[in-house]
This record gives C-alpha cells, structure tokens and sequence, in this order.
C-alpha cells in the first residue's frame, strides 16, 4: 500500500507490457481443409491471439456418451477418460482449431469443432473404434533403398522437386551420429546401405525427408508436411513402397536447431499385437532409476503371441500406431517380453508415460460411444452475433464514461483511463490463459465494465464523504481509499466466488461467462484499488497545494 | 459538481411493509403459473429439435405454420428469430427414450419437404440454416447443476459472510437472494421469455451481483455499527442505506445502462439474456434495501447478538420514541441519520 509512485508506476508498466505482449498478434499454424483439394493443410495466419468460441465462429458441438446400452460400464469415469485420449488424437488428425475436448460429469464428453462444417465427418471419425498396434519399423531401410526409384518415377510423371533444392541428395543425415548408434544396436539392420552422393538429381520425395534417429524413422520439415502428404497419396509412389513396409505419419513435433518436423515411419505391415490383447497399462516412476516407465499386461493368449514376436524382433524398434498415427518415439524392444511388460520413456517427465498408458489402454476402448447431441451453428449467426455484440459493448462503455465523467469531472476521467487498462488486462487475461471468448462471455465482459465502475463509484463517494468532513485533499483521498476497501472487496470476492461455483457446475457457455467475469473481477480490483490509486498519487504530488478535489 | 442524494435521509425501513406487499404482488401469481405451466424451457433442456429457416420473402408463421402441418408435423413451435425472413421451427421428439440422432434427421428432412411443398425449391425460396438435435437427458441434467451451483454458492456465500461478517448477516443476505430468484423466475414466467442456458447463467449472476449490492450496504451497516454506539439497528440500518445511496444509484444506473444496451442492440440471440439482467439489477437493488436489512432487523430481534441492539426497537427514535417496546432504554438523541455528524461517542470495537 505504501509503495513509492515510482515502483507503482514500474508495477502498472510491467502489467501492462506483459498484457500487450499477450495481445501482440502472432503467427499461428492452423491446420485447415483445402477447399480444391480437400486435404488437409497448415496455413499460417497472423491474429490476436483470442479464441473464439464455437457461438461466434461456428461450428460443431457434439456430446458423447459412453453405451450402456448393452450392459453397464463398470468403470465409467475411467472409460471416458480413455475415449477423450482418443478423441482428442484424432481430431488432431482432423485439424480443427481450438477443439474443445471436455469431459463432463462422469460419463460424457464434451466435443466441441469451431469452424467446421460437415457434421457427418466430425461424427465419422470420432466415432470409429480405435484401433492401437504394435508395428515393428523398418528395420531393413526397405523404403529408404527404394526412394530413388520414387524420386525417379515422380520425375517421370513430371513433379517438379518442391522441396529445398539445397539437399540435392537421397535422404539427408540430419543426425549422423545418432542414426550409427542406432544401427550398432541393430544387427539385424543392414549397414548403411547408400551413401548420399549416389543419387544423381534432387528427389522430388528423398529431399523432402531427412533420416531420424532410429531405422525407418524420418523428420519432415512442418513446412513441407502438406507436400509430403500429397506425394505419397500418389498411385506412383504408393504402387513402389517395398512389400511388406506401410508409411505412417507420427503424432510427435519434433524441434530442431529452431525449425520443426513432423516425424513419419515406414513400418512393418504386419502388426505383432493389436490392442485387443492389452488388458492394463500404468505410468510410474522407476525408484531405481527415477526413469518413467509404462508397465502394460496382456492377455494370455496376447502374452504368447508376443512373446514369440518379441523373441525374434529383439534389439528392434516396436512403433506403437493408434488409428494409423505413431504415437511417441517407437522404444527399442531389448530382450523377449511375454504377458507384461515395460516401455522405458528414460529422463522425460511422468507426464509424458500418463499419456502413454492412457493410449495404450484408450486402444482398448471398453464402450462405444454415442451421440446424444449434435449441434451445427451457422457461421453467419456468429458474424450478426459478434457484430451486434460489439456494437452493444460500445454503446454501454460510451454510455459509462458519459456518466462517469459527467459526474465525477476530472477523477471520473481517472476512471475512465483505468477502464481503459481494465478491459486491456481482461483481454490479455483471456489471451494468456488460453481461455476461448463465447458470445456470453462478450456479455460477461460489458456487464464486468459495469461491475468495474461501481468499484469506482464506492472510492470516489467515500472521498466525498470524507470531504464533506473537511478533511484535506491528501487525507480525504487516503481515507477514501481505506474506508471503500473493505466494501470492494467483500462484495467482489463474494461475486467471484459464485462465479467460480458456475465454472466449477456449469458447462461450456455458462463456464465461459463465469470466466470472462472472474478475470474481469480480478482485473476491475486491480486497476480500481492500484491503477486509480497510482494516477491520484501522480495528481496530488505535481499540485501538492490543492484546496478542492474535482470528485 | 452534480450531487445526487447526498444529503438523502430517507425512511426506508419504515417502507418494509408496503415493499413486501409489492414483492409478493409480483411472485406469487408469477409463481403460480410457473408451477402450473413451467417455464418456456428452450431445446436444451426440453429435447427434441430445431430448425432454422431463411426464407426469401417474409412469409410469415401462419403460412409455414400451415406447411407444416399439412404435412403431418404438429404442435411444432413457429417463432420469428430476428428479422422477418428468419424462423425457428422447433419440433419436440414426443418419447424421452429414443435416441435424437436418426429422429432428428428425419424431423429436419421432413421440415424440409414440408416447405419446398409450400414455399418452393430449397435454394431460391428458403434455406435451412441450422439443424440441432439435443436429447432431453441433457436438460434435465443442467436443470440439476444450475439448482446444484445456487445452492453451493449460498453455502459459500453463508461461510464466506460468516467469516467476514456474522451468520445474522450471511442469512439476511442469502435469504434476500432467494427473493431475487423467485421475482426473477416470476419475472421470467411474466414475459414468456425462452429459458436457454445463458439465460440461466444470467440468473446465476443475478445471484452473484444481488449478493455484491447487499454486501455493500452491510459493510456500512457494520461500520456504522462500530461508529455509533448508542443507536439502534433500525436508524442504523437506514442511515446506511442512506449513505450508500449515492453510491448505489450510480453503480445501478451505469450497471442498467449498459443491461439495457445489450437488451436493445445485442441481437435476438443474447435479449433474453439481457433481459433477465436488467431485471435482476433492478431486484438486487430492492431486495438489498426492502429485504436484507428489515431480514437482519427479524434475525436479530429473533436471535439477538451480543449487545442485542436489534431487539430494542423497530422504529425510528426520534420520530416514534414514545411507541417504542419497554424493553428499550432510553433512545439515543435525535441523531437522524445522515452525515453520521452526531452520536459518535463510543469508538470501541465490536
């Protein structure tokens, strides 16, 4: 309370640069449909970086069930966690942005697709059962051997390299090092079998791809995935992948020296176990080794089948494939394995092996899940919507500062411009905790303008009160403050109390409301107690003789 | 300087009766009918669908209304969404148990050939602009939570005044809230209007914002408590109201003012929504002065605290002195209330 105008001042800076630095638009990579091609692509688009909820952009709100219809589910909780695990990795395949994935309750999940438009797909790939397998990769370099021949037959059909023509090579060694390790630990792996020089003209597909750590694996740069992907859906390329070897894209990002790939595998066809024969999968902390570990059991007729595997595919790498997408780097399968087993994940954090086992356990999904709502919005009414909210905000703020400044004079224009940081804070609060704005959150946010003020109002009708006692200035504005203190923040945490109650009860647009309202409460507190405070300090101490206040 | 009731010495508390005549004037026929025939529950609490129409030429709801029913699509609600040309056809899938899923589809293919019969081919003459299937097990789940939030966020509000304040306090404010909920469920049914889940977040920060006003009117109760000694809770009580009162008619006039630009200029989809708002500051605003403070007047009469000032009188000293029960001591001087300039001879804590 006794801080220097100085340090406040610093303290007001400081908040306001951070928030600014929230709002500072930036590029963000959204996956979207190509309305030509109708494959997905990443664009880059530079914005505020504020989320709009489905109601303002429009969208898909989808409420999932788990079925018991045949039968109770034990385990519904643990169930739904599961299915959310799944749903979540294939809408990432999807490519909407911001979905919203949420259980709710103890049985339902929430899915919500902003900005998508074709229901019957949403439906169709959340719906389909997962699927999770054990592939082992290629260990061969199968595919790798048989890049120049695509590169060749790509040429042949007239596609021009899109890749950086500076790697004018087969698949670059983007890691040298790492790459020989791997090998050393696989013998089965023949020695590195082409050098890069062989290839005598850019690969329209090698240059695209540089080799990962381990066999069969390779980085695609994130810029180049779209290209990528629309190579090797051709007839040609997929007609000369070597028999017995799939292609599958990863799920990891991978960053290197500041630039990000995608991983991609080219894998056995053959998977040694699917996920059918998994019965548990657990995440814990190795006491020895502090390493994090996922220990898995399988069934007993899985168990024998995977111990045979296993016992022939030692020292391999074992990819672990969730609806066609490799998840996680593939861990190296050091000795047989029967029923249970172990994947070793070394330094990365437990986090990282909770996730794994919840998509070894979501591959055996135990229920399927229906659909018991399906919205579709418009895009348009969010637009009208938006728009008219928009317009409703700036008429209710330009009727605030009118009443503010009208009766208030100069301090009500204090107020104002702490209004102003308020809505400033608010946003970048939406901003930085990666909250999205719904269309009741914008009323949130125009009610929270009015709540801000009354703050306001409680100070400056105490610093009048005080003045009628003839106080002077100084004294009355500290007493001001003081005496409205208690009121301010009883009636506010109270206020904010029910709100967190209705994000903690309520769903998707009533907990959307409830956020914009607490951020909103924190920051009229904030800007109201400090922010006005400050200014005052700022005006008595340039006119320290000043007889009347203007309140 | 503009002052508004500065110098305000009104007699509020002496209003009580007349205020809860009005009250109860509002929720009880208000109330009646909204337990003879519930509220206008929106798709999401009552299942079933809605579909959502454009059409080229202002057609009106009789003649879709007509369309539909030639077809075979009855007790199907007709409502004008907006400007003339956008409709809301909401059809209720008559048994809870089917699925919405294929039922949906269907009403919504049905709605469709229904008004290409009648109005023409899709395109040209109308568009369907949105289709949504809710199941009814969503509703009555909701309807649960938002009982759920109130009713945890008056144990919070009790725990939290009680802390802060005293229990005495915390049951005159939560009791005053409940007020609030039964005038704006009155209020809701009077109007008709569609209760959506924002609406009902609405009436959940009606909660939240009733609370804050009754708060802030308690916190002078309190201090004025601790300043003046000598006067009973009746003069205490309406000499805080008086002194707040400034406060209050800026706070509700901006809070109202910018309520009241979201009822005219934030669309159809978000009125009901500002609507209930409007209402709810409006009521919080009442209950706090007509509610809460005579509530904390009973309460304390009935229960009374430590130094038992609530039970000595209900009225005014300086006016009624003579009236007042026996029980009483000796009336503190004519402090009349405002400017809190007299009585302030005791600085000790409560």
């Amino acid at each position: 309370m006794f801080l220097t105008i100085r340090s406040r001042l610093f303290a007001v800076g400081i908040l306001l640069a951070l928030s600014i630095w929230a709002l500072i638009p930036t590029n963000v990579t959204q996956r979207v449909r190509d309305p030509a091609t109708g494959r997905m692509k990443d664009t880059t688009v530079r914005r505020v970086p504020i989320n709009l909820g489905l109601d303002l952009q429009g969208g898909i709100h989808l409420a999932l069930e788990v079925d018991q219809s045949k039968g109770p589910v034990p385990d519904c909780a643990d169930a739904i966690q599961r299915a959310a695990r799944v749903v979540r990795t294939r809408i990432d395949e999807f490519g909407t942005t911001e979905p919203v994935v949420q259980i709710q309750g103890r049985c339902r999940l929430i899915v919500e697709l902003a900005g998508e438009k074709d229901p019957a797909r949403a439906k169709g790939i959340i719906q389909r059962t997962a699927f999770l397998e054990f592939r082992i990769t290629d260990m061969q370099n199968k595919f790798r051997d048989a890049l120049p021949e695509i590169d060749k037959a790509l040429r042949l059909a007239g596609v021009k390299t899109a890749g950086q023509g500076a790697a004018a090579a087969s698949v670059t060694q983007l890691f040298g090092a790492d790459t020989t390790k791997a090998k050393a630990k696989t013998p089965k792996g023949k020695p590195a079998p082409k050098d890069t020089s062989e290839a005598n003209a850019p690969g329209a597909l090698s240059s695209l791809l540089f080799q990962g750590q381990l066999p069969g694996e390779y980085l695609v740069p994130e810029e180049n995935v779209p290209v990528a992907e629309s190579l090797l859906a051709r007839q040609e390329v997929q007609r000369l992948v070597p028999r017995g070897i799939e292609l599958k894209w990863g799920t990891e990002v991978l960053s290197r020296a500041g630039r990000s790939y995608r991983t991609f595998y080219a894998v056995e066809d053959r998977p040694i176990i699917t996920g059918e024969e998994l019965q548990d999968a657990k995440a814990l902390r190795d006491p020895l080794t502090n390493q994090s570990v996922v220990t898995f059991t399988l069934s007993r007729r899985g168990g024998r089948i995977f111990e045979r595997e296993t016992g022939r595919h030692v020292n391999d790498y074992m990819a672990i494939i969730l609806d066609g997408r490799v998840v996680g780097q593939p861990p190296v399968i050091k000795s047989q394995i029967g029923q249970r087993g172990q994947i070793e994940l070394g330094a990365k954090p437990l986090q990282d092996a909770q996730d794994l086992a919840l998509v070894l356990k979501a591959g055996a999904l135990p229920a399927p899940l229906t659909i018991i709502e399906e919205r579709t919005i418009g895009p348009s009414l969010g637009q009208d919507s938006i728009k008219d909210g928009i317009r409703a905000g700036v008429v209710g703020v330009a009727l605030v500062i009118l009443i503010m400044v009208g009766y208030y004079r100069v301090s009500g224009m204090l107020a104002v411009a702490a209004l102003g940081l308020y809505v400033v804070f608010t946003l970048a609060g939406l901003a930085g905790l990666g909250f999205t704005l719904t269309l009741p959150g914008l009323a949130g946010l125009v009610l929270s303008v009015g709540i801000a003020v009354d703050a306001n109002v409680l100070i400056f009708e105490r610093i009048r009160e005080e003045l009628q006692h003839d106080k002077l200035v100084r004294t009355a504005v500290d007493e001001g403050f003081k005496h409205a203190m208690s009121a301010i923040i009883d009636s506010n945490v109270s206020t904010a109390l029910t709100a967190f109650i209705l994000y903690l009860v309520g769903t998707g647009p009533v907990q959307g409301f409830a956020i914009t309202l607490i951020i909103g409460i924190a920051a009229s507190m904030i800007t109201a107690i400090f922010v006005v405070r400050t200014f005052y300090m700022l005006w008595l101490d340039r006119r320290p003789d000043m007889v009347t206040l203007s309140v | 300087m503009i002052r508004l009731f500065a110098t305000a010495d009104y007699d509020f508390i002496k209003w009580r009766r007349w205020a809860y005549g009005l009250t109860a004037a509002i929720i009880i026929p208000g109330f009646s009918l909204f337990l003879v025939r519930g509220l206008n529950y929106s798709i999401e609490f009552t299942g079933g669908t809605l579909i959502q129409v454009q059409t080229a030429q202002p057609v009106g709801a009789e003649r879709i209304r007509g369309a539909l029913d030639a077809a075979g699509i009855r007790d199907a609600e007709i409502q004008q969404f907006g400007g003339p040309n956008d409709y809301v056809i909401r059809a209720r899938i008559g048994t809870a148990g089917t699925t919405a899923e294929g039922t949906t589809e269907a009403t919504a293919a049905a709605v469709d050939s229904a008004l290409a019969r009648s109005l023409g081919p899709p395109p040209a003459a109308f568009t369907i602009v949105r289709t949504e299937a809710v199941g009814p097990k969503v509703g009555r789940e909701l309807q649960g939570k938002a009982f759920l939030a109130i009713f945890f966020s008056f144990i919070v509000t009790l725990v939290y005044l009680a802390f802060r304040f005293e229990w005495r306090f915390g049951l005159a404010a939560v009791l005053a809230t409940f007020h609030d909920i039964l005038t704006t469920i009155a209020f809701i049914r009077y109007l008709d209007l569609e209760v959506s889940l924002v609406v009902v977040g609405a009436v959940l920060t009606m909660v939240g914002y009733s609370l804050n006003d009754t708060i802030i009117i308690f916190d002078r109760v309190r201090e004025n408590l601790r300043k003046f000694r000598r006067q009973n809770l009746y003069e205490i009580l309406n000499l805080s109201i008086n002194e707040t009162l400034p406060r209050s008619v800026l706070t509700h006039g901006t809070t109202m003012a910018t309520t009241i630009a979201l009822v005219f200029l934030a669309g159809e989809v978000l009125r009901p929504f500002a609507l209930v708002m409007t209402f709810a500051i409006f009521t919080g605003t009442f209950s706090s002065i007509y509610i809460a403070a005579p509530l904390l007047m009973y309460i304390e009469k009935r229960w009374p605290g430590e130094d038992a000032r609530g039970a000595r009188m209900f009225r005014r000293a300086a006016a009624d002195a003579p009236a007042s029960p026996p029980a009483s001591p000796p009336p503190a001087g004519g402090a009349g209330g405002s400017g809190g300039a007299g009585g302030a001879r005791s600085k000790a804590a409560v």
